[in-house]
């Protein structure tokens, strides 16, 4: 029997249901280049971090395109590459400017004082299942809330939802390895034409709000004036696509993994019925434990690394595999228990560096929400399929569908 | 039997903690975590539990917090007996006893010395209690100069431009307060990261309307006929009018109460192993006398051995960890305190943070960002190694050159890094200050033996 390189079975989608045992077999080999040409992939947790705050390592597309990764053009055409796929100082201005219409010091009560119309649209959610005793988890709760608040968030009109998903499915199935490997011309094409599509579409809405501005991103985006400049309209739209689609693929699946494994850990979920603050820590462990972003494979080295005796070359791409760094035994104790008592936590859910989850903040809230309400009203919650169905995509990680039944609702 | 001994204290022993701030409370919590179960007594010279000191030079000035409400973070009671509001004034290393101001002795089986620092307060005592002259350590200091700084004083004069200094000069031009800023050294910061940053820093200062003033030292303030200060000469003749005037001079060693008592206890702290146990005066480890954080100077292997102090929260903390474990440890178990000293500051909107030990870096590379967009990473060489890097808003990078630091990698950095610039491909010379010439008070003090610490007078022993 041939056995596949580890690589393509963590891209293998039958292995998508628990690749934690792939990932262990892959601690085995901290630092691997199991193909000739192939990617550098790195796997425990200090290697990860360090790489994480590595001035040698580049996310710069063009980088990643001279490697020898062709889909790494997909942003190259139309509009510029967002600050995830630059280096600094572009990727700090720009991110610097992102940062002053969403977070702290220049906003920082816009996530915080969302706290209490997040918790309305969560209870809006559960409401709405009505008489429902049996529910898709995925396309009833976990995908419409943090589809929702993003919207709420940028000023993108909730209504639009089903045509900007035509846009951002593509997307999302380019940042996949496996449909990267397999890409067709026709498939390159198709994610560029929806990347344009969706950036044609969010510049009308521009357009719109620097004439009446509003109390959204997309308004301070375009107008907000600070020591940087403003941004260009394409980089404004690099931004918002980015924030648009980063705001709520993730998400959904931090809140639907974090569902599964509650419901399979019947005692944390009554603790969490009991006691609400339990869902920091929660939430926290869970982005260690089942994390939405399973590895980030674009960066790429621009000078000779050495890494537990192998030496990366300059010009090697390299994946960063977060979710085995996060279970890798050498940090955690007992790192396949889910255990959100554990005193020290500081797993790569959010990456680390630079490039760490710029929604991070929001992602936590939204999830710790969600949970809180999701345990204290559903009455007697059960899985009824084990392991559920998966999305195919080895990147962003989380069931498709989680097919849960309930006794009642509570009030 | 020192395994019998070591469980005895371990159950129902007793240790002492003089010095009621962060490093001694992380170490209560520290002894208490790995299962002492004796008695514990904090004893601390300020009435208060403990408290953060970073506000106090930054949001407490800004208004941002309250002076009173910066307690510490508890992370597990403690269950100690708390000795407040009275120093200590002696130990009797004999007899194990601490005595206290209000003449009560406490015995110890194991005593942690965590004394910490002090303002070190304008020389001239009469000038020093003029009306309207502060230092900033205390939660007292703070809450006094946030009210002075409240009632709108016509200017305040900062006397030194190290980092609370500078921090205090960026809070008053947040506020709108005109504030005249006077370094002996050529710029602000130069004595912990050099001339080179310290122009940087300088520069901050400038573009935010504060009055620097370099190369000049005070000579004397001027009270008026209540006793009220009113205005500071300096050494190039001029004159500056201020009704507030803070002394930002550095720090001084809370040892006083340790004269005579045998330790090796001086102007630069506490000598101690890398395992936190003091020293006597002749250089002999003690074994139930333990020291840290800011009072403590212990050797350290990335920096030649040389005794470091380190005024740093971080160090306090890791240093409280350390001491408390050994405290209670046998030997084959206990720890070294190898911290990699980082310090961080925030000022004029600034995030500037240091790993290493930057004043013992001779030259320095920009691999990343600018000087002059004031946002880089500097790295400091030393004999063909990094030392020690600095941040100017890009704090992100910086656990990169921490583990550059940690592996001893070469200086000058050739590797390219993401952000070089054309600026950063040659090493120039770091710039410090002649460090005989005492500019404000470091944040890390390289102290290798110093005669002046004490004398040390050998008696033969006569048969």
């Amino acid at each position: 029997m041939t056995q596949a390189s580890i690589l393509r079975q963590i891209t293998d989608y039958s292995n998508r249901a628990n690749p934690y045992p792939l990932y262990k077999e892959l601690l085995k080999t901290p630092v691997l280049q199991d193909e000739e040409g192939g990617p550098y992939v790195v796997s425990s947790y200090w290697d990860i971090k360090g790489l994480l705050h590595d001035p040698r390592i580049s996310s710069d597309a063009a980088n990643l395109a001279a490697a020898g990764d062709d889909q790494a053009g997909i942003e190259e055409t139309g509009l510029p590459p967002s600050f995830i796929r630059l280096d600094p100082p572009e990727h700090d201005r720009l991110r610097r400017m992102a940062n002053s219409a969403f977070g702290p010091p220049h906003q920082p009560r816009r996530i915080d004082s969302m706290r209490g119309e997040l918790a309305q649209i969560v209870s809006d959610l559960i409401d709405g299942l009505g008489d429902q005793r049996q529910i898709d988890l995925v396309d009833q709760f976990a995908y419409p809330f943090p589809v929702t608040v993003i919207c709420r968030l940028l000023g993108v009109p909730r209504e639009d939802e089903p045509r900007f998903r035509a846009w951002v499915d593509p997307l999302v199935a380019s940042l996949d390895p496996d449909t990267r490997e397999s890409a067709t011309a026709e498939f390159r094409k198709s994610a560029q034409e929806a990347r344009m599509q969706l950036g044609m579409y969010l510049a009308g809405l521009v357009e719109e709000r620097t004439k009446n501005p509003r109390d959204d991103m997309l308004t301070d985006l375009a107008t907000s004036r600070g020591p940087d400049g403003a941004m260009t309209m394409m980089e404004v739209l690099s931004t918002a696509v980015l924030l648009l689609i980063a705001g709520h693929e993730t998400t959904v699946n931090l809140i639907t993994n974090g569902m599964l494994t509650l419901l399979r850990h019947p005692d944390v979920l009554r603790r969490l019925r009991e006691d609400p603050a339990l869902s920091v820590n929660i939430v926290e462990e869970l982005l260690r434990y089942e994390p939405p972003v399973q590895l980030v494979p674009q960066r790429t080295c621009i000078a000779d690394i050495e890494l537990r005796g192998v030496t990366i070359p300059k010009g090697s791409r390299i994946w960063l595999v977060l979710a085995a760094g996060n279970r890798d035994p050498e940090r955690f104790q007992d790192p396949d228990r889910f255990d959100p008592d554990r005193g020290d936590i500081q797993h790569l859910g959010f990456g680390s560096g630079i490039h760490s989850c710029f929604g991070a903040p929001l992602a936590r809230l939204e999830t710790q929400i969600a949970l809180t309400e999701l345990a204290r009203r559903l009455g007697n919650p059960r899985l009824i399929e084990d392991p559920p169905e998966y999305r195919p995509n080895a990147v962003l990680r989380g069931p498709r569908h989680l097919t849960i039944a309930f006794d009642d609702l509570l009030p | 039997m020192a395994a019998d001994y070591l469980d005895r204290l371990r159950r129902e022993g007793r240790i002492v903690i003089v010095g009621a701030s962060l490093a001694g409370l992380r170490a209560a919590e520290t002894l208490r975590d790995e299962g002492f179960a004796g008695s514990l007594t904090l004893i601390g010279d300020e009435p208060y539990e403990p408290y953060d000191r970073p506000p106090l030079s930054k949001a407490v000035l800004l208004g941002k917090a309250d002076p009173r409400h910066t307690e510490l973070p508890r992370r597990r009671e403690i269950d100690a007996k708390w000795r407040l509001g009275v120093p200590a004034t002696a130990l009797d290393m004999t007899a194990k006893r601490v005595r206290l101001a209000d003449g009560d002795e406490v015995e110890y089986d194991r005593l942690l010395i965590a004394t910490g620092v002090r303002a070190r307060p304008w020389p001239k005592e009469p000038e020093a209690q003029l009306d309207g002259v502060f230092v900033l350590r205390t939660r007292d200091d703070a809450v006094g100069l946030h009210r002075r700084m409240k009632a709108g004083p016509r200017r305040v004069f900062v006397i030194g431009a190290g980092f609370t200094g500078s921090e205090i000069a960026s809070a008053c031009r947040d506020q709108g307060i005109p504030v005249t800023v006077a370094e002996r050294a050529g710029a602000p910061l130069a004595g912990a990261l050099g001339g080179v940053i310290g122009a940087v820093a300088a520069d901050m200062h400038r573009e935010n309307g504060v009055d620097l003033r370099t190369g000049v030292m005070v000579t004397a303030l001027e009270g008026d006929t209540v006793g009220r200060v009113r205005a500071v000469h300096l050494s190039d003749g001029s004159v500056v009018e201020a009704d507030v005037v803070v002394v930002s001079l550095g720090a001084t060693r809370n040892t006083e109460w340790l004269t005579g008592s045998g330790l090796g206890a001086g102007p630069r702290g506490i000598a101690c192993d890398a395992g936190c146990r003091a020293f006597d005066f002749r250089g002999i480890v003690t074994d139930d006398i333990f020291v840290a954080g800011d009072v403590a100077r212990s050797p350290h292997a990335l920096f030649g051995y040389q005794f470091l102090s380190l005024e740093h929260w971080g160090n306090a903390i890791a240093q409280a960890e350390t001491a408390a474990h050994n405290m209670i440890s046998p030997s084959s178990d206990r720890r070294p305190h190898l911290w990699v000293p980082a310090f961080w500051s925030s000022q004029f909107g600034v995030n500037i943070k240091s790993v290493g030990v930057p004043p013992m870096g001779e030259e320095l590379m920009i691999t990343q960002g600018s000087l002059a967009e004031r946002r880089f990473v500097g790295v400091y060489g030393y004999q063909g190694r990094i030392i020690a890097a600095v941040s100017f808003d890009n704090t992100r990078w910086l656990e990169f050159y921490e583990r550059m630091i940690e592996t001893g990698a070469p200086f000058p950095v050739e590797f390219p890094t993401v952000d070089r610039r054309p600026e950063g491909r040659t090493p120039v010379s770091a710039d410090f200050p002649d460090p005989s010439l005492p500019t404000h008070g470091p944040t890390v003090t390289l102290s290798g033996y110093s005669p002046a610490d004490r004398q040390l007078v050998f008696t033969p022993a006569r048969h």
